[in-house]
């Protein structure tokens, strides 16, 4: 049996673009919201997973981002808030052909839902996560979410958020995630480029969606809109490459200090000490996870990919491992077995 | 009174019982669950109807020679059918001070009293709250037949040029108590030699000392003379056939198995460990070769979560717990609902509220399993009567909610978790089909297209090409599955999901009903009070009472003849270990002046105290 999603079917992979992945429902977000060009990215990059469409699911909580799965075309399953990833988990054990998105937001994934967040990560259940991180409530009308930042002045928060923000990133590394990747709304091509690589990672996929809710949280992630501040501060993650990023006339890099990360001017830093980014090192990666404007730069990219054994693969195996040691199952043998007397 | 044996020549006379009740009760590190399985094996081999109440403490290592640190093992076993572990007992081991203080208030005045006397010394009376060793006080002797036995030392003797050490020894005494007591009722020694052939595979020397033990405590009963008398308890009439013990979680758990090989669709098991439920998820582990794939979740909501995953890929999903659990499932069962999604959940009820007594047993989680969530929130009810008919129990729940797409709750109990009956296996041929049937044809396909006869919506697996759709937990137009807010959709959608679930009624069988078909006193019972029961009303038939008693095993949707039934007695009376949750439902369902018996105790009902209270009623006819 395939782990891996793609369809055991025999027929070949029918050419599809992207109108095959778009359903025949009215899309319900306030206008201008980022949500809709995760959407189109989405859409966009489903033909080049090479999976047939009716072997593709999205799993979602509820939120505005959990309204996602009702806008595709495949199977999908809007369930109850942040339980998507258990559900989701559910379903590969049953189902280790199919290919699994989960679609959450801040709140869902992160607060209500944390806990299923902390263990489908840590279980590395084959199936990728799509983060949509407005830094906000927007479903229930705009309360300050656990990635708000702390004094966040909300309906909920009128003398400003006590509590301070989660960073999805580090959680997920904490987690034990195998592969945490960070993309951008207003980034259609990175966005479709960190789809195929989560979709195509062995294990969990999580990617942090930077979104921007115009409605109840606009801006929030201007640091990286505002085409100046990017500039400035976008730092692009690759596999192999130096940490440096800036503009060409003020080059900046991240180099280690020690064990504490630092920027420095890319001219004042010999080659031999440029922080060479290497997806597979679990360990810069937590630190390029709390890297954040205004002091460091924004990560971008694909912090790690690492491999580890997969929840549902694991357990199958166990269970091939059963039957051709012992035979399959018979519940008629099994009423007999063990102590067991005549009468009459 | 010597304590030593003298031997004697002649075999004691034997004087034959129809039933008896006994109780092994110890510390918790005295091995009285295992003595008590090992009597009740016994008596199985000897042909009697049994039934079983093990009864342990919360703590797992409780302090030892405390009172809460007792661990008890009932059982009841005749030559005729036995419904019950019984109320009082026939005979009581007690092997601690603890021990005796605890459950000497249920020996019948009169009755066999053994007591391990070496546990009786300063330490223990004073754990146990004793001022003076109540062994010594005459008054004992007299109110019971006291035998008081040096197991302790008996037991060392018996083993003293073995080489285990003083705590391995002392450990072996349970084994003294079981043959003495094998010998007084006259049980196999066999199967207990046998399993400790079994048992002991690496251990040559532990395995010789219990061998040793358990023969010296029954010598110790042949010759020693102050056992006046020993019995015997002839073969029960029982249906012909293959017997094996039954508990009700391996029943479960094993009704589930027969449900995933007869549907040929995979079953994925979700649970979060919880007493009285863990074992039915133990046992479903060992048994892959099932293809049942059991997941231990992070918590009881992503244990249910995770069943509704499967069940949306085409899996059968079950999810199990105790009320605690149940109650955080509450909004992934309205998911299901909503959803018409196939889902199992297993109720192990135990005392509560919050976490109660979680070792006791209790029936009050009715109300929860039929409103206890947000909104018309509709679901299938079923109750197992005994530990075997759990098997069918949770068999039918499966056929259930793949037939009607529905989730099924099922209530089973601490006291038929762990209680064992010998139980007659049946034909796995004989149990009704599980005919699933999948949507593959894409024309006309809708999500919520109904079947006219169930109701019930397109079972579709991902994966089959032409049928994508989504489906959530947003209200949805009916036939389509497309999201709708509209007024009278909902309005229709609430009563449709209701009506699915009436319809289940279909599958329910006329009910049986144990007495008259019409009289003074109709008894109507649920669960796991079964037992007690039907022991209280066949005492009050043999009396010449006009009682007839209905146990129900379907509670949502009630049986369709039971609102005549109920019509045909003069009194309904409803025993229930809750404060009276199936009566109120009677009541409202039939209007019906039905009344309540309740006892909320952590414990089976006491079938001599039904039986009181159906004279009780019965008198008060005129
Ligand atoms: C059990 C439960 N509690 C609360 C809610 C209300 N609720 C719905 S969505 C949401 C927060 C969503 O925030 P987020 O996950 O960040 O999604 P966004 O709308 O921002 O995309 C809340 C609190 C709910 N639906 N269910
Ligand atoms: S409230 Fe915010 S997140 Fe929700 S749809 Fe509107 S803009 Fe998007
Ligand atoms: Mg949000």
């Amino acid at each position: 049996m395939s782990t891996q999603g793609a369809g055991a079917a025999a027929a070949p992979t029918p050419k599809y673009t992207k109108k095959d992945f778009e359903s025949d429902q009215d899309v319900r977000w306030c206008p201008g919201c980022g949500d809709y060009a995760i959407l189109s990215a989405v859409q966009k990059s489903m033909p080049d997973l090479g999976i047939p469409r009716e072997n593709i699911v999205f799993i979602s909580g509820i939120g505005c981002s959990s309204r996602f799965p009702y806008y595709m075309n495949t199977y999908g399953f809007h369930t109850i808030h942040g339980r998507a990833p258990a559900i989701a988990t559910g379903l590969r054990v049953a189902r280790p052909d199919l290919k699994v998105f989960v679609v959450t937001g801040d709140g869902d994934g992160l607060s209500i839902g944390g806990n299923h967040m902390l263990h489908v990560l840590r279980r590395n259940v084959n199936l990728t996560i799509l983060l949509f991180n407005n830094r906000i409530y927007g479903l229930t009308k705009g309360q300050y979410s656990p990635t708000s930042e702390l004094g966040k002045v909300t309906k909920s928060t009128p003398m400003g958020s006590a509590d301070r923000p989660v960073n999805p990133l580090a959680y997920a590394l904490g987690c034990g995630a195998t592969f945490v990747a960070r993309t951008v709304d207003r980034n259609i091509q990175h966005m479709e480029e960190m789809l195929k690589r989560a979709a195509a990672h062995r294990g969990t996929g999580f990617i942090e969606i930077l979104q921007n809710c115009n409605v109840y949280n606009d801006l929030a992630w201007n640091v990286i809109y505002d085409k100046t501040s990017k500039l400035a501060y976008e730092l692009r993650l690759e596999h192999g490459k130096p940490l440096v990023y800036g503009p060409p006339d003020a080059r900046k890099a991240v180099i280690m200090d020690g064990v504490t990360p630092k920027v420095a001017d890319v001219k004042d830093v010999p080659e031999s000490a440029l922080w060479i980014h290497d997806e597979k090192n679990v360990n810069a990666a937590k630190i390029l996870a709390d890297l954040f404007a205004p002091n460091f730069p924004v990560p971008i990219g694909v912090l790690e990919a690492i491999e580890a054994p997969i929840y549902e693969e694991v357990m199958l195996e166990q269970e091939q491992r059963a039957i051709s040691d012992r035979g399959a199952g018979s519940i008629a043998k099994l009423l007999v077995s063990g102590d067991t007397w005549k009468i009459g | 009174m010597s304590e030593t044996a003298a031997p004697v020549g002649a075999a004691k006379a034997r004087r034959e019982l129809q039933r008896a009740v006994i109780r092994f009760a110890g510390d918790s590190g005295d091995g009285m669950q295992l003595t008590g399985e090992q009597f009740t094996t016994e008596s199985a081999w000897a042909g009697n109807d049994i039934a079983t109440l093990p009864n342990f403490p919360a703590e797992i290592r409780a302090p030892a020679g405390t009172l809460f640190g007792v661990s008890s093992f009932q059982l009841q076993f005749g030559s005729q059918r036995v419904y019950t572990p019984g109320d009082r007992l026939d005979c009581l081991v007690a092997m601690n001070p603890a021990a005796l203080k605890v459950h000497l208030r249920d020996l019948k005045p009169g009755g066999l009293l053994i007591v391990n006397t070496a546990a009786f010394e300063k330490r223990n009376l004073d754990k146990a709250g004793y001022a003076q060793n109540p062994l010594d006080d005459p008054a004992l002797a007299e109110r019971y037949r006291l035998h008081k036995v040096d197991m302790t030392g008996l037991t060392h003797k018996a083993i003293a040029d073995l080489k285990l050490d003083t705590k391995e020894k002392d450990r072996t005494k349970n084994f003294f108590a079981l043959g003495l007591v094998s010998w007084i009722y006259t049980r196999p020694l066999e199967p207990t030699l046998e399993w400790i052939g079994k048992k002991f595979t690496k251990s040559a020397d532990i395995a010789e000392a219990n061998t040793r033990v358990l023969k010296a405590g029954h010598a110790f009963g042949e010759t020693a003379e102050f056992f006046e008398e020993a019995y015997t308890v002839e073969p029960a009439e029982m249906a012909p056939g293959l017997y094996r013990a039954m508990t009700g979680n391996r029943a479960l758990a094993w009704g589930l198995l027969a449900a995933a090989e007869r549907s040929k669709v995979p079953l994925v098991y979700g649970a979060y460990p919880i007493t009285p439920a863990s074992s039915v998820l133990e046992e479903l582990a060992m048994h892959k070769r099932f293809r049942i794939r059991t997941i231990q979740a992070e918590d009881e909501i992503a244990a249910v979560t995770a069943a509704i995953g499967a069940s949306f890929g085409g899996a059968i999903g079950i999810t199990c717990s105790s009320g605690p659990g149940i109650a955080l499932k509450g909004e992934g069962i309205g998911l299901a609902v909503t959803a018409e999604l196939p889902l199992v959940i297993l109720n192990i009820q135990r005392a509560g509220p919050s976490t109660g007594m979680p070792t006791k047993t209790e029936q009050a989680d009715l109300m929860q399993a039929l409103y206890g969530r947000n909104s018309e929130s509709p679901v299938v009810v079923l109750a197992p009567a005994t530990p075997g008919d759990c098997f069918y129990v949770a068999y039918e729940a499966v056929r259930i909610a793949a037939k009607y797409m529905v989730p099924v709750i099922v209530l089973s109990d601490g006291f038929l978790a762990n209680g064992s009956e010998p139980w007659l296996i049946p034909d796995p041929a004989t149990l009704p089909p599980i005919d699933i049937q999948f949507r593959t044809e894409p024309e006309g396909f809708f999500a919520y297209l109904r079947d006219p006869a169930t109701l019930s919506r397109p079972w579709v697996r991902p994966g089959t090409p032409g049928l994508e759709h989504r489906i959530g937990g947003i209200e949805k137009q009916d036939v389509t599955g497309n999201i709708s807010y509209d007024p009278d959709n909902h309005d229709h959608m609430v009563r449709t999901r209701a009506e699915k679930v009436r319809r289940v009624a279909q599958e329910i069988p006329p009910t049986s009903i144990n007495g008259p078909a019409t009289g003074d006193l109709l008894v109507v019972g649920w669960g796991g009070t079964y037992g007690s029961i039907t022991a209280a009303v066949e005492r009050a038939q043999a009396a010449g009472k006009s009682v007839a008693s209905v146990h129900l095993r379907h509670l949502n949707p009630l049986p369709p003849d039971l609102g005549h039934i109920l019509r045909e007695y003069r009194k309904v009376l409803v025993p229930e270990i809750n404060s009276g949750q199936l009566v109120r439902v009677l009541r409202a369902e039939y209007l019906v002046d039905a009344v309540g018996f309740n006892r909320v105790r952590g414990l089976p009902l006491a079938s001599e105290e039904i039986l009181e209270d159906i004279n009780q009623l019965l008198g008060s006819k005129a």
